[in-house]
């Protein structure tokens, strides 16, 4: 930005802070140096009116509270003000612990969607007196997938509780189809984005791959369009979606192979030909089908009937479709 | 979502004097300008920009005053700038959605001291924390391995561990140099010099097993550099041998699972995908063609092909001594 607009953006901060009173256009126009002065011509007053325009736009952005309003019945045009309690953050103060783990947390964003909101709540609780000792963090490096371009508007949408539309291609079907949603929020579950909110279309919560969103996701209508349900736990939404019921699993591996399995499973002893027998859990029968059949001949399943079918349609998939 | 050079530059040009109004007996140019992460000579521009500004009147006593001693910058008045702006709702979401991720992973930090930090955030956040958080992270938290390997990189510990080899499906033992932690899409990864290999690896946690810190100091030696991850964990070197398969609809996923060189739609299957996929490692290429049970067929290597189909043969033939019941 250039030097000047910085300083002059600066100044009508200051000014409005030390105010009670509202302070009107042309007022602020004659006392903060930098705007087109009066020259009784047309075109520096349409000059002033487009920067104070920017100006109140971009201290609105920055979340500054600009208020709009009269001090006195006799006023003949609004005026502006910044109160003092709704621009300050509040005092805050952190020990050397927690201040150290507010620096660890906010790590998780580097390079990645919040970066820059991250960045700039360091440096508010910084001047806040807080003091974030990065030299005390140990060396870690939280990263979160950062390349997804449908995280921002489908956040933005989320934070607004704006309808939001986008194009869906689910993996299993041709063509991308057009869905929508009331977002609920976003949230990074295994390393993944998802999208949690409610599909309108199907009039159920629905759970959406980022990465499966074609284009770019529009919010429609207005804010505050609706409520998540209370209580809401989005990680728990997808999980929920994601995971099925436990089963237990007996197979039977040949020692000293499956070691990958055993890592997980509970030996139950051995079987008349020697095999190991090995008790697993598993809430998808379908994934641990395919695990198994990837352990070839060493490893077989007992029970249940239903996975061993699973297996062996597998295996004779494999066995015919790539002939030898 | 990242911050435009402007509102950067605004926030800081805020922030500073209420930073200086906090630290009383003034503050290094240098410390400020690591605090703000900018250069020495922006933080000085901003500084002589501050000055320059003040209340209504503009004279010497409306001014911003600030006084240098030495390398030291000190604010003698503040022009009413004594407290930085409130949190914007998307600085409390980064903020508190980073705390509760946090809190989520065992020992890492005192649990204590992040829930007493969330509280503290939340409650100047006001509004903006109010509301159902709009994002959520969710990280795997039961590796017992974490608070182990945390462990030796604060004390600066060799390690010793086992470690499963899923693609040879072999469980090895090593001692390794501590280097760093790393959360990557989800995961945990240990990255490490290997003695037994002689170089730097990347160690999943989930495949750690045993881990214990010895009293030897860790020395991971020179040479030892960390890997640049920015283009995620597992790089595929073009060199490597092309792996050739077609996925019918239900594997196509596998397309945005792994790191895949071309894509290229078919009819034979219906629906499917061709893809490339660079590997040295024809054992893990093994496993998850045999894995998809059928779903993707092997153009390329043929040996690749005929392993699979013999692979599943002799499975077929134990299942049919195999006494049911």
């Amino acid at each position: 930005m250039a030097a000047k607009r910085a300083e002059r953006l600066v100044n009508l901060v200051i000014a409005l802070l030390s105010t009670r009173q509202y302070v009107t256009a042309a007022r602020i126009r004659a006392i903060v140096p930098g705007y087109e002065a009066e020259d009784g011509s047309e075109r520096a007053d349409e000059a002033f009116k487009r920067m104070f325009e920017r100006d109140k736009a971009e201290l609105r952005e920055m979340g500054v509270p600009l208020e709009t309003g009269r001090t006195s019945a006799f006023d003949t045009e609004d005026g502006y003000r910044i109160a003092r309690a709704d621009y300050e953050l509040p005092e805050i103060r952190l020990t050397g612990e927690e201040a150290a783990a507010v620096g660890l947390a906010l790590r998780l964003w580097e390079s990645a969607q919040l970066a820059g909101p991250a960045h700039s709540a360091l440096v508010k609780l910084k001047a806040a007196g807080i003091d974030v000792d990065s030299s005390r963090a140990i060396p870690l490096q939280p990263r979160l997938d950062a390349g997804e371009p449908a995280f921002e508007p489908s956040y933005a949408a989320a934070r607004d509780r704006r309808q939001l539309e986008f194009g869906y291609q689910r993996p299993d079907e041709d063509v991308p189809a057009r869905r929508r949603v009331q977002p609920w929020g976003v949230v990074a579950w295994h390393g993944r984005w998802y999208l949690v909110g409610q599909d309108l279309d199907r009039a159920a919560p629905r759970v959406f791959r980022l990465s499966r969103v074609v284009g770019t996701p529009k919010a429609v209508g207005p804010a505050d369009a609706f409520e998540p349900p209370e209580g809401l736990d989005l990680a728990e939404v997808v999980a929920g979606q994601v995971t099925g019921e436990e089963q237990l699993v007996v197979v039977r591996a040949r020692p000293g192979t499956a070691i990958g399995l055993r890592r997980h499973a509970t030996p139950l002893g051995r079987a008349d030909d020697g095999d190991d027998l090995l008790q697993l859990r598993t809430t998808e029968l379908a994934t641990l089908a395919g695990q198994l059949a990837a352990y070839g001949s060493d490893v077989l399943v007992q029970a249940p009937a239903e996975l061993r079918e699973a297996v062996v349609a597998r295996l004779t998939r494999l066995a015919a479709g790539q002939p030898a | 979502m990242s911050a435009t050079g402007t509102t950067d530059r605004m926030t800081r040009l805020l922030a500073l004097i209420p930073y200086l109004t906090a630290r009383e007996g003034g503050v290094a140019v240098a410390e400020a300008a690591r605090d703000f992460g900018v250069t020495e000579r922006q933080l000085r521009s901003d500084l002589e920009l501050l000055w320059m500004c003040g209340l209504p009147g503009y004279g010497p006593g409306d001014l911003i005053d600030l006084s240098f001693e030495g390398d030291r910058v000190r604010v003698t008045f503040p022009a009413g700038m004594v407290r930085p702006l409130r949190l914007s709702t998307d600085e409390a979401v980064a903020l508190v959605v980073a705390l509760k991720t946090l809190l989520e992973l065992p020992g890492l930090v005192e649990r204590d001291a992040v829930s007493r930090a969330l509280a503290k955030v939340s409650a100047v956040a006001g509004h903006a924390a109010d509301r159902v958080t709009p994002v959520a992270v969710s990280v795997d938290a039961r590796e017992e391995a974490l608070a182990v390997v945390r462990d030796g990189l604060e004390r600066r510990r060799a390690l010793h561990l086992h470690y499963y080899v899923p693609t040879r499906d072999e469980r090895t033992e090593r001692t390794v140099d501590p280097m760093r932690l790393l959360l990557v899409d989800g995961k945990w990864y240990l990255e490490a010099w290997c003695r037994r290999s002689e170089g730097v690896r990347l160690f999943r946690l989930d495949r750690v097993d045993d881990v214990v810190v010895l009293d030897e100091r860790a020395a991971p030696p020179p040479e030892a550099h960390e890997r640049d991850v920015d283009n995620g964990i597992y790089q595929p070197d073009p060199g490597s041998p092309a792996v050739r398969l077609r996925l019918s609809r239900g594997a196509r996923w596998v397309a945005d699972y792994y790191p895949v060189d071309t894509v290229q739609p078919v009819d034979d299957p219906p629906g499917g995908l061709a893809v490339t996929v660079r590997t040295q490692d024809l054992a893990w290429a093994r496993r998850l063609v045999a894995s998809l049970g059928g779903e993707a067929l092997v153009d390329e290597p043929a040996d690749l092909a005929a392993q699979v189909a013999a692979d599943a043969r002799a499975a077929l033939a134990r299942y049919q001594d195999l006494p049911t019941g």
